[in-house]
């Protein structure tokens, strides 16, 4: 279980981004966290992985925990032996690593040969594709292989939670909807939990068991995920399937809900 | 044409020394992006323990052992006292920060042994071995030897092992490394480390051709930075063929122009050619080019 408490987040000690936010993630679940741009979805990501210090971002309050204890405070690579790896937004590959190497990378904290290799051979599994690329750099790789091998360095770490930011990111609908079946894969098969960041709500939606919709900082709506997808304001402006087709007065009253929202 | 190939020989032998304090060089600036300016002086400061330890009595082999030592509590000090406090900081201030350092350790070492040189025990019989027709030293032909063992180790070291692998990760971005569970800090330490050894054994294989250890070192520690350029500053086999092309050509120069030129272009002949190969090849020889994808 992983739980957020009234967290607060501050970059460059004046901008506040996180106002207060609590969410959890219940073991071996998929959660989901919407919301528009500047909401605050990686800075929640990145509270969590203790990446926001090379930011010059800081928790300033509120409690992170992981399993019980407080993971809040601790130096990124210890939050990642605890068990809890992020796959950072816009893939991120080591472009002049090879495919290999950057698989390697992703195990960097264990050190059981056997495990490592069966892994290895289980990314393989996951996304065949890579087999093949294995002695190419990395940079050179198309953006859906990029993504592929960004989540095999997760599945490496043999990490107890990991935290998605926006895998959908750049990529083809049918490379999303592939990428999405294999998130619900991991899910079931190595019973790892996830936290899952997506601007593609529709896709996000309908692999997650929970979802919380965050806007400025805070959640503003959280539930099961057919409660979410059920709900009106969630219908209109993230499913963007209301139905009745839009006139001036309809824009005038998607400010006025934005406005009720936040 | 023996004295040629005596020049070539030559060239080889001190290039591949500057190859291998080059290699520190490039182990700092590929995974922190930092210039360290006081590399010249690692390499004096190793060169002086050195010496001061063979001084003391200490039979030759322990005497190394004992530089590499030093040189690895020098650098693990470097990351703690002068990175750590820097974190988050520009690199330029970083880079100022070596500039000063390597004025500072060049005036302690000098303020602790002096000015004059030290002579160094002659360590290998005086009488060449012959390379066909060509009379070579031994301490030269023991010194080029152990500077291709340690480059051959280090590539190896860079190119198949994970902590290898990790600082060149870590060169690309030390965000994405912190999340893959690399310490950041941990990776700084080691290069830092890596470069002051291999600053000292280069440190002491210069005192060994020169007969002794003396202040000039440090500028032909400074050598370097034509070398990394020439080569590109983040590659080690540029480092490599970067030292040993400075190494011979300095050489040769010193051996046929200077003469002509009544002096001096030993020094000037290496960058002559930097700016030339900078023209065609601005990352340098073996520089890496940023992938795009477009």
């Amino acid at each position: 279980m992983l739980r957020l408490k009234n967290v607060e987040v501050i970059y460059d000690d004046v901008i506040l981004v996180l106002k207060g936010l609590s969410l959890e993630v219940p073991s071996g679940r998929i959660v989901a966290l919407l919301g528009p741009n500047g909401a605050g979805k990686s800075t929640t990501l990145k509270a969590i992985s203790g990446l926001l210090l090379s930011e010059e971002g800081e928790v300033t309050d509120g409690a992170i925990e992981f399993e019980g204890q407080r993971i809040d405070r601790l130096l990124p690579e210890e939050i990642v032996r605890r068990g809890v790896f992020q796959v950072m937004e816009g893939r991120r590959v080591f472009e002049d690593l090879t495919v290999d190497e950057n698989i390697t990378m992703g195990g960097f904290i264990r050190s059981d040969r056997a495990g490592l290799k069966r892994d290895r051979d289980l990314c393989f599994d996951y996304f065949p594709q890579l087999k093949t690329l294995r002695g190419k750099l990395a940079g050179y790789l198309s953006g859906g292989e990029q993504q592929m091998l960004a989540i095999s360095r997760a599945l490496m770490a043999r990490p107890r939670c990991i935290l998605l930011d926006e895998p959908s990111l750049g990529l083809s609908p049918k490379l999303v909807q592939e990428i999405f079946a294999i998130i619900r894969r991991i899910n079931e098969q190595e019973k790892t939990t996830i936290l899952l960041v997506e601007q593609n709500a529709r896709q996000a939606l309908a692999i997650a068991h929970f979802a919380y919709l965050m806007e400025n900082g805070r959640v503003v709506l959280e539930g099961e995920t057919e409660k979410v997808k059920n709900n009106e304001d969630v219908k209109e402006f993230y499913l963007g399937g209301a139905g009745e087709k839009r006139n001036y007065k309809a824009v005038k009253s998607y400010r006025r809900r934005k406005r009720w929202l936040s | 044409m023996d004295f040629f190939l005596q020049l070539a020989l030559n060239g080889v032998v001190v290039g591949s020394i500057y190859a291998l304090v080059a290699l520190g060089f490039v182990i700092i600036y590929k995974s922190s992006g930092v210039l360290n300016f006081a590399q010249g002086e690692f390499l004096l400061l190793g060169a002086y323990v050195f010496w001061a330890l063979v001084e003391g009595r200490a039979p030759w082999p322990y005497a190394v052992a004992l530089t590499v030592l030093f040189s690895i509590l020098l650098g693990l000090a470097m990351e703690r006292l002068i990175l750590r406090p820097m974190i988050g900081e520009p690199i330029i201030s970083v880079i100022m920060v070596t500039l000063g350092l390597s004025s500072m350790l060049r005036a302690i070492v000098l303020g602790a042994w002096g000015t004059d040189t030290r002579p160094y025990p002659a360590l290998f019989a005086s009488e060449p071995v012959f390379l066909g027709p060509l009379p070579v030293s031994r301490g030269y032909l023991f010194s080029m030897f152990v500077a291709a063992l340690l480059l051959a180790s280090f590539t190896l070291f860079f190119r198949y092992s994970r902590v290898g692998i990790a600082m060149r990760a870590t060169a690309f971005s030390q965000e994405v490394a912190q999340s893959m569970g690399i310490s950041v800090r941990r990776i700084f330490a080691v290069s830092w480390s890596i470069a002051a050894v291999v600053s000292a054994l280069g440190g002491i294989l210069l005192g060994e051709l020169r007969g002794g250890a003396d202040g000039s070192l440090a500028i032909l520690g400074l050598k370097t930075l034509p070398v990394v350029i020439l080569g590109g500053l983040d590659s080690i086999q540029g480092a490599i063929v970067g030292g040993l092309i400075v190494g011979v050509l300095e050489n040769l120069a010193g051996g046929y122009l200077d003469p002509i030129m009544g002096g001096g272009v030993k020094e000037v002949a290496p960058f002559a050619v930097l700016v030339l190969i900078l023209m065609i090849k601005p990352y340098g020889l073996f520089g890496k080019v940023k992938i795009e994808r477009v």
